[in-house]
């Protein structure tokens, strides 16, 4: 199959990549460039473990073709946390204990962190609405609830 | 696998006429990936139609709104001047999977996808939309409810793309909704779905109306006669029987896991006269 080759921006850096034409984003971001933060739960679109932002949208990156990517800018997990400092929902799911087994986390706080920038005030039933497509089998999802409006209790007073 | 990211609807119209296996549009992608994956399709040739100019536009047109083929459920979503004008095609729309899903999916791929159950086709039926198609020998218009031809498969001929929606304007008393039956709720497939579209006379009585029933058939159904019962009405309870005996009556459904002949046959009438009555009173509500 021939290669296509990809220029694009991850999490504000420029970033070029080779991939085949079937070859999905996140198979990309995880066995070429070594973003292993996105997880591949289903593989169609069911779970959002794979969640990440093209062009400020969130999307599951299983859903989307490597090349696809070109002129494109994709946030994923990896840019959340400013170097050593957390992002206050990464710090508030510690906090909170918002995960056990952490395969969705990933996922959900890239989601969450959509949500907040959209509507920083959401409701209980707004935010699990919006994290619908984001599967968690350890929590039962109180906590993440809980953590994501932490969070954004935290993001409006700062 | 070719990827093509057509620059123009003749291109891409050029590539899917001039291919001999099996080509793919992708717009959102969101039907077309889990079909590649799964191994459903192998398609040789995938053109990519989103880097054709307009497909990501919302545009005014007499009175109405253009929406391009590859515009997204949460870029519909936040268009006010569609929200307001047809709020039933976009909650209709916007039912479909998940947040992330909603980021890709497009009303187009749902129409080409052919599914029975696609949430986004009752409304824009009932809406009588129109989508323009180019192909091989130009441009043309076609009714929604003429473009699926069973489960899968749809009218468009051989190298034939929807490049555009187009919502009609509508009088100032008029609006529409959708309602879908689902065992739970979020992120699950209709079992029986209606979309109706009302206009309203002076009176508030019903002056005209559209019914399309989702999933209770091989395609979408327009329900005439139940539209035809509620013209003249101010959609008392009796009127909304009979409504919903109407819409059952031509109910061709399926037996599946997600719901029997009989369940999809009573549901489509029930979701047909709970979605009047919204439809009604967001009609009324404007003045």
């Amino acid at each position: 199959m021939k290669t296509i080759h990809v220029s694009t921006t991850i999490n504000g850096d420029p970033a070029e990549f080779i991939c085949t034409p079937d070859e999905t984003l996140l198979d990309v971001l995880r066995n070429r460039l070594g973003l292993t933060g996105a997880k591949e739960g289903c593989g169609t679109g069911d779970c959002g473990a794979c969640s990440v932002t093209v062009n400020g949208r969130l999307v599951c990156s299983c859903l989307v073709l490597g090349a696809e990517a070109q002129d494109a800018e994709i946030s994923t997990i990896e840019g959340m946390a400013d170097a050593d400092t957390l992002h206050p929902l990464q710090r508030a799911f510690i906090e909170h204990a918002a995960l056990q087994c952490g395969i969705c986390t990933p996922g959900i706080l890239v989601a969450a962190k959509a949500l907040l920038e959209k509507n920083p005030d959401p409701s209980d039933e707004e935010l699990r609405y919006w994290l619908a497509g984001n599967l968690c089998r350890c929590t039962g999802y109180d906590k993440i609830i809980r953590a994501v409006q932490a969070a954004a209790a935290e993001m409006r007073g700062a | 696998m070719q990827y093509v990211a057509a620059k123009t609807a003749d291109e891409a119209v050029a590539l899917l006429a001039g291919h001999s296996g099996m080509a793919r549009v992708l717009a959102g992608g969101t039907d077309l990936l889990v079909q590649l994956k799964s191994g459903m399709v192998e398609p040789d040739l995938v053109v990519d139609i989103k880097r054709i100019p307009g497909m990501k536009d919302i545009t005014p047109e007499a009175g109405g709104f253009r929406i391009g083929a590859a515009v997204s459920g949460a870029e519909l979503g936040e268009h006010a001047g569609v929200c307001a004008l047809w709020p039933g095609v976009v909650e209709g729309f916007n039912l479909i999977g998940s947040t992330q899903v909603q980021g890709r999916a497009t009303m187009a791929g749902n129409l080409c996808n052919a599914s029975p159950a696609g949430d986004a086709v009752p409304s824009l039926v009932a809406a009588d939309a129109i989508a323009r198609i180019h192909g091989p020998n130009g441009s043309r218009d076609c009714p929604i409810g003429d473009i699926p031809a069973g489960p899968g498969r749809t009218t468009l001929a051989k190298g034939e793309i929807v490049t555009s929606i187009f919502l009609p304007a509508r009088p100032a008393r008029a609006s529409d909704a959708y309602l879908r039956f689902i065992p739970r709720t979020e992120m699950d497939i209709a079992v029986a779905s209606a979309g109706v579209s009302l206009v309203l006379a002076a009176d508030g009585a019903v002056a005209s109306a559209r019914v399309a029933l989702g999933a209770v058939a091989p395609t979408v159904l327009l329900a005439e006669e139940a539209a035809r019962v509620i013209v003249g009405t101010k959609l008392d309870d009796d009127t909304l029987a009979r409504m919903a005996a109407a819409c059952s009556a031509i109910c061709k459904p399926i037996t599946d896991k997600r719901g029997t002949i009989e369940f999809r046959t009573k549901t489509a009438g029930v979701m047909a006269k709970r979605a009047a009555r919204i439809a009604y009173d967001r009609a009324g509500a404007k003045t």
